[in-house]
């Protein structure tokens, strides 16, 4: 019983060493405070964030180096379930919950929600079928798992490939929104951004992978749930009085409610939702020649300025146009932004959306078609969720099935912490808006608003419509991610609690990045190089061969996402649906059907995933005009149901078939029949070993 | 090896409290965004009750599910004799 006492010592050691690095960490944050009230800049609290925490990941990553493949692919099976489950959060929470999630909130209200069920309620699926299973048959990757239930190369196969193609999908995401996020906090170039990222992503993958990215990620959770509770906490006492904001924002919502109502009937805003809707066609018009029409403006304007004069116009009557006069570039590029900046005005022209009703629709049947198309993606992010490889292979990596389980729980428990505040934060950020922002005068915005609307007008944009020096909501045009990024500001705390959270949602990005490279290189250097290729080559010489292809993925990952393949929100989306309908099927079916056999599995997963891929490609417009498809995608929905959520199709297609063709061709081997049953038992007197070394 | 009818039960008790978890998740997903027009009528700590199920209760639910299957089965492996070497 050595590993006993050897394992509950590492365990107190771990716990030890996470303390001090959080206490560190926590001090690093003060005296970084300290260091602005005494005049430090910005920038250099940018750069601080920046570079320590990368210092950081790297240092743990070289500590971390290994060349010992049960090291290097599953961390030598000794992480606790409590950490394991901390390593899962940070590798679950991706750019798009951290800095996306509370502004798709925002934006969309209670239809937003099934993001928030989606990535949570996928991990009761993971407990109940899929966790405990896969650690009992304890090999290095997913593949794995299908490859020696299912028997031959031609599942494997197909599971390699779907592996990197959900995988590759997620991972551009992220780099994407490592290079966001690192322009924006230091000024440094997009592309630039990216590589600097994408070296933090590698020192620490490359030299101890799995080993390495746990250890990692572990200390990425407790940077980026410091950084997203820290600014909801003091809101929340700002606007509800009471430090645990999640459980008071009840209240709050109530008030956004009665605003809403205020708003809507509000003549002044009817007014302005009237101008927000010319000024958007104006501006679609514009886009044609944006500096002709910039130039105009500004005539128009002049003549204005000039009229207000004669006519004795109010002070700030005057002021305002003057001000409309002095935004209005000429200068190409700017004009390009400014027009662009407008057109989105025209989400205004409608009264607010009620934040808190689900599925509004103008008709009975917009509003099935919406709730439809709710529930789709909650069950595409669920079924997604259990099937993520680099999310499963985590539960490789704890030191028994007992543990795996509790990992479970421990993994769900800390992404619930930040998933269940981001509604939160939504509605507070929402208050805000509503009765500090809306009312103010153009001339005293609120400083965080002032400061924002210089930054990105994409981000946020407010224009004077009506001339009034009052702002009105249907003025605002808001981008989704300022939420997470001004909260500090919203908040009124000080710039240093930016840079935390910049360096939060840089954690998230990395932490998910790392695991998704790892994830691909190990599909191709395990399951195709040494599983397929070559079951002879050397330990040292299949660690090796991972790290390069590792490097290369990373390169050809970072060069896809420079050409900047817009909307992340789909592409993680597609990534879920995708592995919805290509593994869980055969996953599940593999450890609760014992019938359940190579043929169906092959023909059943190549059919899911047909059915989601085919129509994804003749329902999601960037791939439609990829591969030439005009007829419209109304004629090609299935129940109004829209191209994010194809897995909902494919899944079933998937299960259906596996059932079929599996009952019409021949039952397994015994042998076969005996690792299902080998899965199913935590330990079996007698039992064979499948574990990989 | 051949399992005893010790083992089967084990299985089988694995399945039911699986499909009595499934049962719950289904309906506090499913179920509830279903009808989250209908239960928005009816207010909680002073949230609609729809938008607060989807927002935090269904969540706090599925926290539940994940713990008390964990508890369960690493009970049942020592009371059905197939649990593994302790390791803390």
């Amino acid at each position: 019983m050595a590993t006993v006492t050897g394992n509950r010592s590492f365990n107190s050691q771990l716990k030890k060493y996470y303390s001090v690095y959080t206490g560190g960490f926590i001090a690093f944050v003060i005296a970084l405070a300290i260091a602005e009230q005494v005049g430090m800049s910005r920038a250099w609290i940018g750069y601080w964030f920046l570079f320590a925490t990368i210092a950081l990941y790297a240092t743990i990553g070289i500590m971390s180096r290994t060349v010992d493949a049960a090291e290097y692919y599953v961390a030598g099976r000794r992480v606790p379930a409590f950490f394991n489950g901390m390593a899962t959060g940070a590798d679950w929470m991706s750019a798009a919950s951290f800095i996306g999630m509370a502004g798709t909130l925002y934006l969309s209200g209670y239809d937003g929600l099934s993001f928030v069920m989606g990535w949570t309620g996928g991990y009761v699926l993971v407990a109940l079928f899929l966790a405990p299973y896969l650690r009992k048959f304890g090999q290095f990757t997913i593949p794995d798992f299908l490859g020696a239930r299912y028997g031959g190369n031609i599942v494997r196969s197909i599971g390699i490939f779907a592996a990197i193609l959900c995988s590759f999908t997620y991972v551009v995401a992220q780099i994407y929104g490592v290079g966001i996020i690192t322009s924006k906090f230091t000024g440094l170039e997009f592309g630039i951004g990216v590589f600097v990222g994408l070296a933090g992503i590698l020192v620490c993958s490359f030299l101890g992978g799995m080993r390495a990215v746990t250890w990692t990620q572990v200390a990425q959770y407790i940077i980026l749930i410091i950084a997203y509770l820290t600014p909801v906490v003091w809101l929340g006492v700002k606007h509800t009085g009471f430090p645990i904001p999640q459980f008071a924002y009840g209240q709050t919502l109530q008030k956004v409610g009665d605003l809403e109502k205020k708003i809507t009937a509000d003549p002044k805003e009817v007014e302005a939702r009237g101008l927000a809707k010319a000024a958007a066609s104006e501006a679609t018009a514009a886009l044609k020649d944006p500096v002709k029409a910039a130039t105009d403006r500004r005539a128009a304007l002049e003549q204005r300025v000039a009229k207000a004069k004669t006519d004795n116009a109010p002070d700030h009557v005057q002021k305002s146009i003057q001000q409309a006069l002095d935004n209005t570039p000429t200068d190409p590029e700017k004009a390009q932004a400014y027009w662009s900046a407008r057109r989105n005005l025209g989400a205004n022209a409608n009264p607010p959306r009620k934040h808190a009703e689900p599925f509004p629709g103008a008709t009975e049947q917009a509003r099935n078609t919406a709730r439809l198309n709710f529930l789709g993606i909650v069950f595409c992010m669920m079924f997604g969720t259990a099937a993520l490889p680099h999310i499963l292979m985590r539960y490789y990596t704890t030191p028994s099935v007992r543990q795996a389980r509790q990992s479970v729980f421990w993994s769900l428990f800390f992404i619930f912490l930040l998933y269940f505040t981001a509604p939160c934060l939504a509605v507070l950020a929402k208050y805000d808006v509503y009765s500090h922002l809306v009312g103010s005068q153009f001339a005293q915005l609120p400083a965080w608003a002032a400061a924002w609307r210089q930054v990105d007008p994409a981000l946020l944009t407010i224009t004077d419509l009506n001339f009034d020096g009052i702002v009105q909501l249907a003025e605002i045009a808001i981008g989704g991610d300022i939420i997470v990024l001004a909260t500090p500001e919203i908040a009124g705390l000080p710039y240093v609690v930016s840079g935390l959270v910049a360096a939060g949602g840089l954690a998230a990005a990395l932490s998910t990045a790392d695991g998704l490279l790892l994830t691909i290189a190990n599909a191709l250097s395990h399951d195709l190089y040494y599983k397929m290729l070559d079951p002879n080559a050397t330990t040292a010489r299949r660690v090796t061969t991972s790290k390069i292809l590792l490097l290369v993925v990373a390169v050809i990952a970072a060069w896809v996402t420079s050409y900047k393949p817009g909307n992340i929100l789909f592409l993680v989306g597609a990534a879920f649906s995708l592995a919805a309908s290509a593994f869980f099927p055969a996953l599940v079916l593999g450890i609760f059907w014992k019938r359940a056999n190579k043929w169906g599995a092959i023909v059943g997963m190549a059919a899911g995933l047909g059915v989601c891929m085919y129509y994804m490609c003749v329902t999601y417009p960037f791939l439609r005009d990829l591969i030439g498809v005009t007829a419209p995608i109304a004629s090609y929905q299935w129940f109004g149901m829209n191209a994010i959520s194809a897995g909902v199709f494919g899944l079933p297609v998937g299960l259906l078939t596996i059932f079929i063709v599996s009952l019409l061709t021949p039952a397994p081997s015994r042998e076969v029949q005996a690792l299902v049953e080998h899965v199913r038992y935590p330990n079996l007197a007698g039992d064979i070993d499948t574990r990989a070394t | 090896m051949e399992l005893t009818e010790k083992h089967k039960e084990y299985w089988h008790k694995n399945l039911v409290i699986t499909a009595i978890l499934l049962a719950i998740w289904f309906v506090v997903t499913f179920v509830e965004g279903w009808y989250a027009r209908e239960l928005n009528n009816v207010t909680f700590l002073g949230f609609p009750l729809g938008f607060y199920m989807s927002a935090q209760g269904s969540l706090i639910v599925y926290v539940v599910i994940i713990g008390v299957y964990a508890r369960y089965m690493n009970n049942l492996d020592r009371k059905y004799d197939v649990h593994e070497g302790e390791d803390a």
